[in-house]
């Protein structure tokens, strides 16, 4: 396998995006890629997206994108793991150029979630649609059901959920590209509408429209388009049971566990060694659990992590979604895998602005889906 | 001997007052309890239907009996508010139960008197030894309008009946029908809520088709009102069982046990059955009971039953409906309830 | 048209039905065709106990489009008392009244409805016992 580099990124502001298809989205993501990498063609490309036929009655993205891009005849896939289509997007263009089957490779993803589907009733596609969403459930629902589970064998406090979009939001705000560049307060979390209880508003990511895009090629050629490329050390993906009720746990994401020792045992790491992460806050309680489950704080301590500040951008020893994270960037779907890449690219080159972790060298993304029935972890490291 | 060997009921949880509703619609709460004999009435959740109620009353019915499943023969369900105006209620019921699929079902509609409808035929299938068991149901979610004298009384449950010849626990005696086309009460297709004519449902419908049904049942059996332990009638208010047991010869002592309107409401094909089940939640071995239904349009069913030993088996084997009554309610102000009897007017 | 997918459900949702596997015993609801603990193919009909208790729980306060005007209603997982475990709403109780821990029993209900002229479709709920 050839060792594989990030050498152009590119992404959209995330947000209502009324004024633009999810073809011109995509668009401008890519464009802003091939531009920042300076690369003259591309050989492939992948399109991570949730739901394009759901969401504005297109699928067969792949080509759509490809010809939209005026890329054609590449090869163009269209990738789909729930809201961990753009991780799994990043992977599979990390294995083309790893496997040395193509030399330049652009990974994107996107989603249009504002021309009046349902967004409720798509994104429960996601889950077991036989027997949970048939049930009633929802997805804000299946993490409160976690929450409610997690806070009951480890009391973890409402607070600490809220500390999470608080920390979110300060972070955001600092984002150009943010969904939300509003700070908040623990106060205002815990007085929005309730969503699934415990659950309220300010704990759930919003719905957006976005895209973002990268540029993968083998390290050997990295340096003739960038001085600054960022190596891919690990790219680890796992599976779980596609109903919460199957898991064998109900506050612990095996597949959030497997793929983590995956990515740790392909580089020879420990959690400890890992200077910041873009996690997938869909909802507070998932960054709270997946912190845990990455082994960057024991089980049932990610509420007090967060609490004490041990996740901050200011004063944290692991920072955590420096970018906004989906609460406040934003989640389009398909995007957010490949936008966590793009913010741990960022902050690896020294150019994350009043964002930047001082000494970031290694930083891990984490991209799930559904209630974490799949789940994708990069390591990513300046060299 | 035919008879019943095993029967159930169920009422939902939830209730409303008369005080709820004449609240809204300006009315007297207090003239409306008096001239009724009403009180409160059951309201069917925004997840249960004729064939919900259908199913409990009918495990309830199966864990009397001890029968398995697969030995019911046919399956009867009298409603006026079956969920479908095409297709069976009794398809879901059957399949909810485990019963079938080598089996008959039909659904049955006579306003109030589906359910007895159902029990008359079941009877007549088990005396020919068509099947072994059929099982009769009359259940309702019923409808009044807003601000109509009905909506008081409309409300929800059933009452189910396993039907055989082996460990009869009240066996049939005698059966009358009596029917006529009285127009006192009625519903078009595609209306979603009845029509009735007034005062002209008391004497020359209900009153006319009870008493005489429940005569020609008396002179058909021989029998005196005297040699009765109970009587069950059907029960659209408080007021007209009393006054027809009354016009019959019936005490309001024998009337009692069964006159459990004042605190359900009118179940339409679920009231007089739900009274005999009721009734069969305490009677004794040797006790008779008489039962004569009502259906608007019009009909009645009569039936005379002799308990026997084997209710003291099958009595205390599921819920009882004086504790249905009685315990676990939830009350609703108007507008749940208006909202759970979809009467208000969604977007769709 | 959901006929020919709900008619498939129909064993599971009315009457719990579930498979265990032949081999190594483990129960799956809703039935498989695989065991993905030793891999055999040949499983045999077990119905599911109607008792239970709730594991969590969380109360819906903005639904699907399908259930949007039920709210508030509470959904939780129930194990059943064979291990197993479902997700199911949890019905005639006050949203605020339920609790991980409380005891049910699996009943008959109606789950939704597919728009003003389509099926209705039935199937399990839990009231707390």
């Amino acid at each position: 396998m050839k060792e594989v580099a990030v050498i152009g990124a590119g992404m959209t502001k995330f947000g209502e995006l009324w004024g633009k298809s999810i073809k011109d989205i995509f668009v401008e993501a890519a464009l802003k890629a091939i531009n920042d990498a300076g690369v003259d063609h591309i050989d492939s490309m992948y399109v991570g997206s949730m739901s394009g036929g759901l969401f504005v009655g297109q699928e067969h993205l792949g080509a759509v994108m490809a010809d939209y891009l005026g890329v054609t005849p590449i090869p163009s896939t269209r990738v789909e793991s729930a809201c961990a289509s753009g991780g799994v997007s990043f992977r599979q263009a990390y294995l083309e150029v790893a496997s040395g089957q193509s030399e330049i490779v652009l990974a994107g993803g996107v989603e249009k979630m504002t021309d009046g589907a349902d967004v409720t009733d798509v994104l429960a596609t996601a889950a077991d649609q036989d027997y949970e969403v048939y049930q009633g459930i929802t997805f804000p629902g299946l993490y409160a059901m976690i929450a409610n589970a997690h806070m009951h064998q480890y009391k973890t406090k409402r607070e600490q959920l809220a500390a999470v979009s608080v920390k979110n939001h300060r972070n955001g705000a600092k984002n150009p590209n943010a969904q939300f560049r509003s700070e908040i307060s623990i106060d205002n979390v815990l007085n929005s509408t309730l969503v699934a209880d415990p659950l309220r508003l300010l704990d759930c990511s919003p719905v957006s429209d976005g895209g973002a895009a990268v540029i993968l090629c083998s390290m050997d050629i990295a340096k003739k388009f960038t001085d600054s490329p960022v190596r891919v050390r690990a790219s680890a993906q796992a599976s779980d049971t596609i109903a919460l009720h199957s898991r064998r746990s109900l506050t612990t994401l095996d597949a959030v566990v497997r793929a983590a020792e995956k990515a740790y045992k392909q580089t020879g790491l420990k959690p400890s060694d890992i200077n910041f992460a873009e996690v997938h806050d869909c909802f507070s309680i998932a960054e709270i659990v997946v912190t845990e489950d990455l082994g960057f704080f024991d089980k049932g301590c990610g509420g007090s992590g967060v609490e004490e500040g041990l996740t901050s951008l200011e004063t944290g020893k692991i920072p955590i979604n420096t970018s906004g994270g989906l609460k406040s960037k934003g989640h389009p779907v398909g995007a957010t895998g490949v936008a966590q890449i793009i913010e741990l690219y960022e902050q690896l080159q020294g150019k994350a602005g009043a964002r930047q972790v001082k000494n970031a060298h290694i930083g891990m993304a984490q991209n799930m889906g559904g209630s974490g029935a799949s789940c994708v972890i990069h390591i990513l490291e300046a060299i | 001997m035919v008879g019943i060997v095993g029967f159930g009921s169920y009422l939902p949880r939830y209730r409303v007052k008369v005080e709820n509703i004449s609240k809204e619609w300006g009315a007297d709460p207090e003239a409306i309890k008096r001239g009724l004999l009403l009180y409160e009435k059951t309201v069917p959740g925004l997840d249960e239907d004729t064939i919900t109620i259908s199913v409990q009353a009918a495990r309830y019915a199966l864990q009397r009996s001890g029968i398995n499943p697969q030995d019911i023969g046919a399956v009867y369900i009298g409603s006026e508010s079956h969920p479908y105006a095409v297709k069976p209620s009794g398809t879901i019921v059957i399949d909810a139960l485990g019963i079938g699929p080598h089996v008959h079902v039909a659904s049955y509609e006579f306003a109030c008197k589906a359910g007895t409808e159902a029990m008359y035929v079941a009877y007549g299938l088990v005396k020919a030894d068509e099947v072994k068991y059929a099982l009769a149901i009359g259940a309702d979610t019923s409808q009044g309008a807003p601000g109509d004298a009905l909506e008081y009384s409309a409300s929800a449950g059933g009452s189910a009946f396993i039907i055989g010849k082996d460990k009869v626990a009240a066996e049939f005696l005698f059966t009358h029908s009596y029917t006529s086309d009285t127009p006192d009460f009625w519903r078009r297709e595609g209306e979603f809520y009845p029509r009735h004519a007034g005062r002209f449902t008391g004497e020359p419908a209900y009153f006319r088709h009870v008493v005489n049904a429940g005569k020609s049942l008396l002179e058909k059996s021989g029998m005196k009102p005297e040699d009765f332990q109970y009587a069950v009638f059907h029960m659209p208010n408080g007021k007209f069982p009393q006054m027809a047991g009354k016009q019959l010869g019936f005490t309001k002592e024998q009337i009692e046990t069964g006159w459990i309107v004042p605190w359900m409401g009118n179940t339409y094909s679920g009231s007089s059955p739900t009274g005999l089940s009721a009734v069969l939640d305490v009677a004794k071995p040797g006790d008779k009971i008489f039962m004569v239904s009502f259906g608007s349009g019009a009909g009645s069913d009569g039936f005379i039953f002799q308990v026997t030993d084997e209710i003291l088996n099958v009595q205390d084997k599921a819920p009882k409906v004086r504790d249905m009554l009685d315990n676990d309610k939830m009350y609703l102000d108007y507008g749940q309830y208006a909202k759970f009897r979809r009467k208000i007017i969604l977007n769709e | 048209m959901i006929s020919p997918g709900y008619f498939r459900e129909i064993p599971q949702r009315y009457r719990l039905e579930a498979g265990r596997c032949k081999k190594c015993g483990k129960v799956y609801f809703p039935p498989r065709s695989h065991c993905s603990e030793c891999h055999s193919n040949e499983f045999e009909t077990v119905k599911l106990s109607d008792l239970g208790k709730i594991l969590t729980y969380t109360v819906i306060r903005v639904g699907p489009s399908n259930f949007s005007k039920e709210t508030p209603y509470a959904v939780g997982i129930i194990e059943v008392n064979d291990g197993v475990r479902l997700t199911m709403q949890i019905a005639d109780i006050d949203v605020n009244k339920v609790e991980i821990g409380q005891k049910v029993r699996i009943i008959f209900r109606k789950i939704q409805d597919e728009g003003k002229s389509g099926l209705h479709c039935y199937g399990y709920k839990a009231v707390v016992i």
